[in-house]
């Protein structure tokens, strides 16, 4: 839902990196974004495409790379990954412990390289 | 002739201006002794009755101001100002949240020589308000009997990023109008957040307010 001021920023850290390597054209940026997260990758796209077009990003390919959901679990310390919709009714497959765990990965806000000449 | 692609490693938090801002407004609220509550919950799970029966229990022992941002309204600043606290109107144009640059704008319009404790009134949305840290040192959410007991299967994010939850309108358990079970809740949001605090009570009736008031004034003020 809040695509769009994020949309922003991605574009803006796209361009400040462009300009300090001098580069002139950005063929596609990789953001790394956690599966709790609410950013929908059709809307991401769409307020790009929109927002970068008078800019050497324009036509540039987003690439979203989901981080999963992994939980830790307090007790006997196994890792496992989970969904959105799982994770609040989940039990540690190992242990069987509920309500003690850690969230370890799931809310990566990030970009992570570009692809530019 | 072609140049080569190259691959730039940018390697950047997307949120990081917002959280360096959120991260600076927290420490300038702590010198100042400032508790500030960001409070969020969907439309109509209580937030400004919460609010009033919260500042009506506090008013001998904090100074109080609310921070708005219902959206492009200013029916709840009204509603607070009554009350003789200071409220002050974000109008935050369509926006699904408050960040911290919204926030710092609020609170440039505060005395906070002369304050113990300040309330966001977020956006109703259990979704945005909870990617954007506000700079606030606590973090409540409210959550309305009639919502049902399955959000936390829905906005998992929203129960895994609050320190408190308020389980509000507590007056409708065991009528016909909801099957509500209050222990179904809060072991599912037990597995979201194993340590967050849990208040049951009803801004309307009064009931359970004086537990989350005398938390809140032996903890954080």
């Amino acid at each position: 839902m809040h695509e769009l001021p994020v949309t922003e920023k991605i574009l803006e850290t796209a361009l400040a990196h462009a300009e300090q390597h001098g580069l002139s054209r950005i063929h596609s940026i990789t953001l790394k974004i956690g599966e709790l997260t609410d950013l929908e990758d059709r809307w991401l796209n769409h307020y790009f495409d929109y927002l970068s077009k008078d800019t050497i990003a324009a036509g540039a390919h987003l690439v979203v790379i989901r981080v999963p959901i992994v939980l830790k679990c307090n007790v006997c310390q196994t890792r496992c990954e989970t969904t959105k919709e799982k994770m609040a009714d989940e039990k540690c497959p190992h242990c069987g412990a509920e309500q003690r765990f850690s969230i370890l990965s799931g809310r990566e806000y990030f970009i992570e390289e570009m692809a530019a000449k | 002739m072609t140049t080569e692609l190259k691959i730039i490693k940018v390697k950047e938090n997307i949120l990081a201006d917002n959280e360096t801002l959120a991260g600076e407004l927290r420490n300038r609220l702590r010198k100042n002794n400032i508790c500030m509550i960001n409070l969020m919950s969907s439309p109509g799970a209580g937030k400004t009755t919460f609010l009033l029966r919260t500042i009506e229990g506090l008013r001998d022992k904090a100074r109080m101001a609310v921070i708005e941002a219902d959206i492009d309204s200013t029916v709840d600043a009204e509603t607070i100002s009554r009350t003789g606290t200071k409220a002050v109107q974000l109008q935050t144009g369509g926006f699904c949240h408050l960040d911290a640059a919204m926030v710092e704008e609020g609170l440039k319009n505060l005395d906070l020589d002369n304050l113990d404790l300040i309330f966001i009134e977020n956006v109703g949305n259990l979704v945005c308000p909870a990617e954007f840290d506000t700079g606030a040192t606590l973090n409540v959410m409210i959550l309305s009997v009639p919502e049902g007991d399955d959000k936390p299967l829905k906005y998992p994010l929203m129960f895994s990023t609050c320190d408190v939850l308020i389980v509000n309108k507590t007056d409708y358990l065991g009528t016909p109008f909801t099957d509500f079970d209050l222990a179904v809740l809060e072991k599912r949001v037990r597995n979201l957040n194993q340590d967050i605090n849990i208040f049951a009570l009803s801004s309307k009736t009064g009931e359970g307010i004086g537990n989350w008031i005398s938390w809140l004034a032996t903890n954080n003020l």
